[in-house]
């Protein structure tokens, strides 16, 4: 028997607003425990709620980043639950009226592209963070309140690479709109799945086990990958799958059932009563979409078409908003477009691993990066000598002023080089030799001698030419 | 929707509320409910056909704040509230719950 998978993804993105969703509690990371949380946050008696625009904003942004349908008219309900976490004991969340329908991304897999559907995303707030140490658990409610949309997909991803494509084409899209920083490491994107199998030629689909809060692509491949085949073993022994949430295990690469908490998901919804409701108009809609910033497919088919770049170094630069932003800007301040990308993809990413920052973090600028490239360019700099111009410039100095300051221009005046070939030449008179017996050894060791002779300055392309026209002269 | 409510209905509404009640109690609360649910049930007799549901007592819309950030300084004030605190976190008994994030 063979089966037909059906994964269905759930995504928490966390906005970076500067408050948070339902009160004007900061929303900062790194601060003291519980220093950003407030009476409204608690609940307390005599207190409300008051929304955030700024989270509705990004709700629709979202919305039509992943070509979603927004809703116009919509409230928000209310979720309860005890738990330490949320000291309200009920979350505000929108389960009948989600600020978003029915959008779809493009992902690529091994050469074919499929649309994957979203069926719904919606605008909720985020929970406390618990830390354990034996026997008590300790709560920080600086993260509670957090804005967060939550996007969900419809069952349309049918392998483990199709569902890390479709994280990936979401973290871009969402990442490119500004809203979130959308880092799986650091908790701004968190991915919850669900999965069954069934034969191929079955329309009824297989009982479902779900896996919450996997917190790496790699690792949401190797679950699914891993339950795909525990759910085909389960069948194919005679049993059947029992519908659960299981979790992930690394150092095992395998998952494992979960205790489930009995009676949890009554969770008794009701239209919140505290926040009125909302009636979004296309005016504002349309503002949000004008400031929306182009989206990443929409830049790589430009930087190919109209900039003749590879797929692949389209791709490269499209990774992330800053980097793209910086590729826009450098080619703007005139750096050829093919050099400036070959450093951000080389010098500048190896910079950024090496130094684990992001671009925005070093002192680089587009205006700089596009200066190094133009004295490569018109031949002021070698590419050699760049390198030590790199330092300078991701340190932020200017690259002409490095580049003179620490000597670093190359020679391409040809009275200046000419009489220096000369006398290379009068000093290797067996090389000129070889060079007429057809020895073309002989003319990498002369421009090598002149290399040394200008300490590494000469400008190659020059010395070549100059000393070709010598050589056939004699 | 039902239109009667026992015992052990009652009895698991008021877990989920966290609520104990004692046999007594049961017998006072069971009837007393049954008596609300009742009256929604006349309502639900009410013919709606056509009628856009409301969400809100309030006919107002779009009452939104402006993204920014206020910090309150009522961190000491919370926190005499928690049943215990240690080095500024709310301290309770053990969570059980296996995952990280509190979105269950």
């Amino acid at each position: 028997m063979n089966f037909q998978t059906t994964i269905g993804l759930e995504v928490h993105v966390e906005l970076k607003t500067k408050s948070k969703i339902y009160s004007p509690s900061p929303v900062e990371y790194g601060d003291e425990p519980n220093l950003n949380t407030n009476v409204i946050d608690w609940g307390y008696p005599g207190t409300l709620p008051t929304l955030n625009k700024g989270v509705v904003r990004d709700g629709i942004m979202a919305g039509l980043a992943l070509h979603a349908n927004i809703t116009h008219k919509m409230h928000f309900d209310r979720k309860n639950y005890f738990y330490p976490d949320n000291p309200k004991a009920y979350q505000i969340t929108q389960s009948d009226t989600p600020i978003a329908t029915d959008g779809w991304v493009e992902i690529e897999v091994k050469g074919k592209k499929k649309k994957i559907g979203i069926a719904e995303m919606h605008i909720e707030e985020d929970a406390g963070k618990n830390t354990h140490t034996g026997k008590y658990s300790y709560v920080d409610l600086n993260r509670q309140g957090t804005p967060l949309i939550e996007i969900v997909s419809k069952p349309d991803i049918s392998s483990a690479d199709e569902a890390v494509a479709y994280l990936e084409a979401l973290r871009q899209r969402i990442q490119f709109t500004g809203i979130s920083d959308v880092k799986m490491e650091e908790g701004s994107m968190r991915v919850d799945t669900n999965i069954s199998i069934h034969p191929f030629g079955t329309d009824k689909l297989g009982t479902r086990t779900e896996m919450k809060n996997i917190n790496s692509f790699n690792f949401v491949k190797n679950a699914l990958e891993y339950e795909e085949k525990r759910q085909q073993q389960v069948i194919l022994s005679g049993h059947s799958v029992t519908q659960e949430t299981r979790r992930y295990d690394e150092p095992t690469k395998t998952t494992k059932e979960m205790r489930s908490k009995e009676g949890s998901d009554d969770y008794r919804y009701f239209p919140e009563p505290d926040i009125p409701p909302l009636d979004v108009s296309d005016d504002w809609i349309n503002e949000i979409k004008a400031d929306m910033p182009e989206m990443p497919n929409s830049r790589r088919e430009r930087y190919v078409n109209d900039l003749g770049l590879s797929k692949y170094d389209a791709e490269v630069l499209t990774q992330t908003k800053e980097m793209s932003d910086f590729f826009d800007a450098a080619v703007k301040e005139g750096g050829d477009p093919k050099r400036v990308a070959n450093y951000l993809m080389n010098d500048v990413n190896s910079y950024l691993n090496d130094q684990q920052v992001d671009l925005q973090d070093t002192k680089l600028t587009p205006a700089h990066l596009a200066g190094m490239v133009k004295l490569i360019t018109d031949g002021t700099i070698s590419s050699k000598m760049a390198k030590k111009v790199f330092k300078g410039i991701i340190a932020g100095e200017d690259p002409a002023e490095y580049a003179k300051s620490h000597n670093l221009v190359q020679l391409s005046d040809p009275a200046q080089l000419q009489p220096i070939i000369d006398d290379v030449l009068a000093n290797n008179q067996q090389s000129i030799e070889d060079f007429k017996n057809g020895k073309d050894r002989a003319v990498g060791y002369l421009v090598g001698q002149i290399m040394k002779q200008t300490r590494g300055k000469a400008n190659p392309q020059v010395v070549n030419k100059l000393l070709m026209k010598s050589l056939n002269a004699k | 929707m039902a239109e009667k409510i026992d015992r052990q209905e009652v009895q698991h509404v008021a877990n989920l509320a966290k609520l104990s009640f004692d046999d007594q109690a049961l017998s006072k609360i069971t009837p007393q409910l049954e008596e609300i649910i009742g009256l929604f049930t006349d309502l639900q007799k009410v013919d709606t056909d056509g009628v856009e549901p409301m969400y809100s007592p309030t006919t107002e819309v779009n009452v939104m704040r402006e993204d920014k950030g206020i910090r309150s300084n009522q961190r000491e004030a919370l926190l005499k509230n928690a049943p215990d605190t240690q080095d500024g976190l709310i301290k309770v008994p053990a969570i059980i719950d296996e995952s990280e994030d509190g979105d269950k």
